[in-house]
Formats: structure tokens, C-alpha cells, sequence
């Protein structure tokens, strides 16, 4: 494990080296490392942002020092308490896993899958295959970024691992769900992106009225079924 | 109590201290790209020092009041204006019922923060009253000021009631806070940075470029961040980093060569390599740069940095004790 800082009010813990290799265990490891973190409370953490393979940890320095760090070594000093933390615990372990994975209904109509010909051509299958197939696997958010509540989904069949378009879109409706490279994920905002569209789904993703704001957190397991283009007008109506 | 954005300027949102707690969501911290303006603009009017107030980029902003505040700026070089009155930066002044203020358009730097008594009363949405540009979310709905928009205003404490009261005859303070505090904006500054996770990643020659060279801010900048043209500097190998948390103040090296420096609405997660980040004190010029502006970087210890933000801190302190009397 390193420790590196994040310029002068946020360090980052690497829990794993590697992403690629065991993207499930790196995922395991940084969410229990962020469980231990938050349930430590250390002096002047404000708050923590995991992601693949890190977790960061913001805090004030200010209130590092008024907690007994000397100013000359604010970093070393949460380093140091961080690492204890870590090293301390009885057991690393994972939040325990969700009983049933997160039902997300997707219309595959081709309003909506402007890309899915593409995706098949791609994958030597046809776009009903296609369909099939990512509704057929289990998938697991990796982390949350790019625009607020856009979930990064591990678990694609690599099948279906389509490029990045070489021109991004420069609008892309709310609740589009696509496919960059190896993942997949769901544009909860209208925003610019350069992955491929399959569906889309009628569900919020992002509510800033409320908390948590998002659908889909860290560690979340998801399942993808699809819905005709009655029920996708129903549900948004 | 409402205050009336009569022209809205340029780009003019209702910003605090920001969103935290939800990076974890994707929402980016936000707030006021100079939290430290910010605090002491508030402080001069005697509201909390996390209040909303108004962040206004390239001025072009006129409000009228309904009743009497105590106002108070600070940020670049503007002109400000209340009728013929020019209001210093710095300086708490009593607004009277009806009357209009104005910023205009800057000599240097490019963001002023008007702090009003009361705060600006927007709805807090997921912990704070910032305006989120790319959630749309936050401020007044949303979005930058537009014309005609009615911003409520918190009530007159009685510590600002305190002031007001003395104020009545000379209605400018002839106080206010020292220099670097009030106008951080330069025309050719020299940001401190402390390294980033890939340094190492650039040869000597690229680093000496970095610490060494002139930039240009591109006008292709916002508050998620400033580009810069200049010198390219490429890593030594094409990294392909594993996104990890990234913050303002972070310099981040895309496959063009051209730094680009984050900001308060930068995203929460990042994949290109991290040269350096430019160190909390600075963050208030960089908050000041707009295009054509040249910068310089400069490496400094990560000691020297908390050294520099707690010697801040404790100045703010000092200043806070130096204003109470005003108040009572």
C-alpha cells in the first residue's frame, strides 16, 4: 500500500497496484479500505472519494495541525495514522454484498441505440444477440465520476468491448446507457461522450433533492432487462 | 428581503464554500473558486463566514436592493460603483433602500465576490448553496444569474446592524483587510507547486520546461479549469493511468502536452498524469487568470505549503479579533 499526497489538502491511499488483473478484488479491497477510513474519523479528514484501485482522502490541514500534527509534517503525520488504521484492522473485509443486484430497465429501441449496429458488427453478432448477451451478465459499479452519478460498470462480455467513438458526441440524453472499451455505463445527465449508445433506461440516475443523490454507489451489482418502448413511455410519463 | 440582479453580467452564479461529502457521487466540490475571498468578503459584513454570496466573472453585473445591507467585495481588479460613488474593494459599505451597485469589467484578474448581509438565500441543495453548472443544480436554478432574477437575501444580523448603525453618516468603512487579501489578481504571476504522483513520468528537460518556461492562459478556460498554450510537455512513456481522485489545484498533462490546471467545478476522478498541483494559498490567483495572462510555476516543499496556509489562517484569525470591535 502507498501513500501518495494529493497536493497539500488530499493524499491518495493505492490500495491495489493493478486494476486490469482482479478488478473485483481491487474493487473488494478499496471499499473495505474506505469502510475502515470513514469509521476511523481521523482529525481533519473531510471526506473520501474511492475510485479503481485508490481511495482519496481529502482533509484540512489547519485541522490536522490544531489535532497535534506540526506543520512540518502534516502528511506524514495523517500517513502515518492512516496506516494504521489500515494495518490494524482484525479483518480486512468487503461490505457485505447486496442480497439481489439493482434491476435497471433499458429500451433497446433504435431511437435510442444509435450505436447498437455498430456494437454488433463489432462483436460479429446480431443486434438482437447483442441485446441478449448484456442483458444475460451481472455487472459491478467500479466507481463514480466523469458527470455526477455516472456509474463505471466492470463485468461487459468481451464480446462486446467496443471502442471509444473517434469523434464524442456533443450531446448525449439523460439516461443513455453505452459502452466505452471494456465498460460500460449510464449518462444520468444530459452531457458530451464518446461511447456508444445501446439503450436507454427511463430511470433517474442523479437527484440532487436526494441523499445520497445517486442511484448507484460503489460496490453496487447491477442487472440490465429489457423493456419495450410502451413501458419506457410509461415509466417516464 | 430580495435583491434585484437589474443586468446579470457576464457570467455571475451564487457560490459558499461548496459541496463535500458527495465526491463519492461524482459531484464536484465546487464553491467559490477563491474560498479564502470569499471568507473574508463575508467576514466585512458580518455574516458567517461560509454565507453565499455572488461570484461575478468579467463584472457586468448590476443589483438593486429593497432594503438597507451592508455590502462588501473582493477579488480582481474591478470598478465598482454605487451610483457616483466608487466602492473600494475591501471596504464594507451601507447600502441604502433602493439603491444599485455595479461591477464592471476588470483591469486585472477576472472574478470579484460581493458579499452581502444576510447571505444570499438560495435553497441549499446536497449541503450547500453553490451553484453546480454541469448538474444544473444548486444557486438560482441552477444556472448563471440572468437578467431580471430576484435573489431572496438572509436577514441583518445584529452584529451587521451594529455596523450599519455606525456607518450612517461616512457609509464606506475606512478599515479594510490587508492588500494580498482583497486584490490577489496579477498580471504576471508565479504559482507555488508542490509535485504530482507522476512527476517522475517526465524527463529532466520537461520538468525544466514546467519550473522554467512561460505559459499562457488559453481563453478556453472556465471553473473547471484553465489551459494553458506554451512549451508541451509529454511524459516520457504514453501513461494510461487507472482514473484516481483528483482535486483543485491539480495539473494534470493530456497526450496534447498542454497543462491543465483544475478548478473548483474540475470532475471528482481523473486518468491523466498529475505534474504537480498549485498549493491552497494560490489557488486565489489562480482563480484570477484569464486568457493572455502569462504564468510562471515555481516547486515548492509540501511543508512550505501547509507553513504558508496555517500563516494564513492564523492572519485571518488576527483579522478576525481586529474586526470585532467594529461590531459591537
Amino acid at each position: 500500500m502507498e501513500i501518495a499526497p494529493l497536493g497539500d489538502s488530499a493524499l491518495i491511499v493505492r490500495v491495489r497496484k493493478n486494476f486490469d488483473g482482479a478488478p473485483d478484488e481491487a474493487l473488494n479491497a478499496v471499499l473495505a479500505t474506505r469502510r475502515l477510513l470513514e469509521n476511523a474519523q481521523l482529525p481533519g479528514v473531510i471526506e473520501l472519494a474511492p475510485a479503481y484501485t485508490t481511495v482519496g482522502v481529502f482533509f484540512d490541514p489547519v485541522r490536522v495541525v490544531a489535532s497535534g500534527a506540526k506543520p512540518d509534517e502534516v502528511f506524514e503525520w495523517l500517513a502515518e495514522r492512516i496506516r494504521e488504521v489500515i494495518l490494524n484492522a482484525n479483518e480486512v473485509r468487503a461490505d457485505r454484498m447486496e442480497t439481489s443486484p439493482i434491476q435497471i430497465p433499458v429500451c433497446y429501441d433504435a431511437e435510442f441505440a444509435l450505436d447498437l449496429d455498430e456494437i454488433a458488427q463489432h462483436a460479429g453478432l446480431g443486434a438482437q444477440e447483442v441485446v441478449d448477451l448484456y442483458c444475460a451478465s451481472e455487472y459491478r459499479v467500479h466507481c463514480i465520476g466523469f458527470t455526477p452519478g455516472f456509474p463505471f460498470l466492470g463485468g461487459l462480455p468481451s464480446k462486446l468491448a467496443t471502442p471509444r467513438r473517434s469523434t464524442p458526441r456533443k450531446e448525449i440524453p439523460s439516461g443513455s446507457v453505452a459502452i466505452g472499451g471494456a465498460q460500460t455505463g449510464i449518462y444520468p445527465v444530459q452531457s458530451p461522450g464518446g461511447w456508444n449508445l445501446i439503450g436507454r433506461t427511463p430511470l433517474r440516475l442523479f437527484d440532487p433533492q436526494k441523499n445520497p443523490p445517486a442511484l448507484l454507489r460503489a460496490g453496487d451489482r447491477v442487472r440490465f432487462c429489457a423493456i419495450s418502448r410502451d413501458e419506457f413511455e410509461r415509466s417516464t410519463r | 428581503m430580495n435583491a434585484t440582479a437589474v443586468r446579470a453580467g457576464f457570467s455571475t452564479t451564487v457560490q459558499d464554500f461548496g459541496r463535500t461529502g458527495f465526491r463519492q457521487f461524482g459531484v464536484s466540490l465546487g464553491g467559490a473558486l477563491d474560498a479564502h475571498a470569499l471568507r473574508v468578503a463575508n467576514l466585512l459584513v458580518g455574516n458567517n463566514e461560509s454565507a453565499a454570496g455572488l461570484e461575478v466573472t468579467f463584472g457586468g453585473l448590476q443589483l438593486r436592493f429593497v432594503d438597507e445591507r451592508l455590502m462588501a467585495w473582493s477579488g480582481g481588479e474591478f470598478d465598482a460603483r454605487s451610483g457616483s460613488t466608487s466602492l473600494p474593494v475591501g471596504h464594507p459599505v451601507v447600502i441604502r433602500e433602493g439603491d444599485e451597485m455595479g461591477i464592471e469589467r476588470p483591469k486585472t484578474g477576472c472574478r470579484a465576490w460581493i458579499a452581502v448581509s444576510g447571505g444570499f438565500d438560495v435553497p441549499v441543495v446536497l449541503g450547500s448553496r453553490s451553484t453546480d453548472l454541469r448538474g444544473n443544480f444548486g444557486g438560482k436554478e441552477g444556472r448563471a444569474l440572468c437578467h431580471g432574477d430576484e435573489l431572496p437575501l438572509g436577514k441583518n444580523s445584529e452584529r451587521t446592524r451594529i455596523l450599519i448603525d455606525k456607518l450612517q453618516r461616512e457609509r464606506i468603512a475606512r478599515w479594510k483587510p490587508p492588500h494580498d487579501w482583497s486584490s490577489p489578481a496579477k498580471r504576471e504571476p508565479t504559482l507555488r507547486v508542490i509535485r504530482g504522483s507522476e512527476w517522475n513520468r517526465f524527463d529532466n528537460v520537461t520538468v525544466r520546461r514546467f519550473t522554467g518556461d512561460k505559459f499562457t492562459v488559453s481563453p478556453d478556460s472556465d471553473r473547471m479549469g484553465v489551459r494553458f498554450e506554451g512549451p508541451q510537455l509529454k511524459a516520457n512513456e504514453l501513461v494510461d493511468l487507472v482514473s484516481e481522485a483528483v482535486a483543485p489545484g491539480t495539473i494534470q498533462i493530456p497526450p496534447s502536452g498542454k497543462p491543465i490546471l483544475l478548478l473548483g467545478d474540475c470532475q471528482t476522478i481523473g486518468g491523466y498524469p498529475k505534474i504537480a498541483h498549485v498549493i491552497t494559498v494560490d489557488l486565489s490567483i489562480a482563480a484570477q487568470l484569464r486568457g493572455g495572462d502569462e504564468v510562471r510555476f515555481r516547486e515548492v516543499t509540501l511543508a512550505d505549503a501547509h507553513h504558508l496556509l496555517i500563516n494564513r489562517e492564523q492572519n485571518l484569525e488576527q483579522f478576525r479579533r481586529g474586526l470585532q470591535p467594529h461590531f459591537s
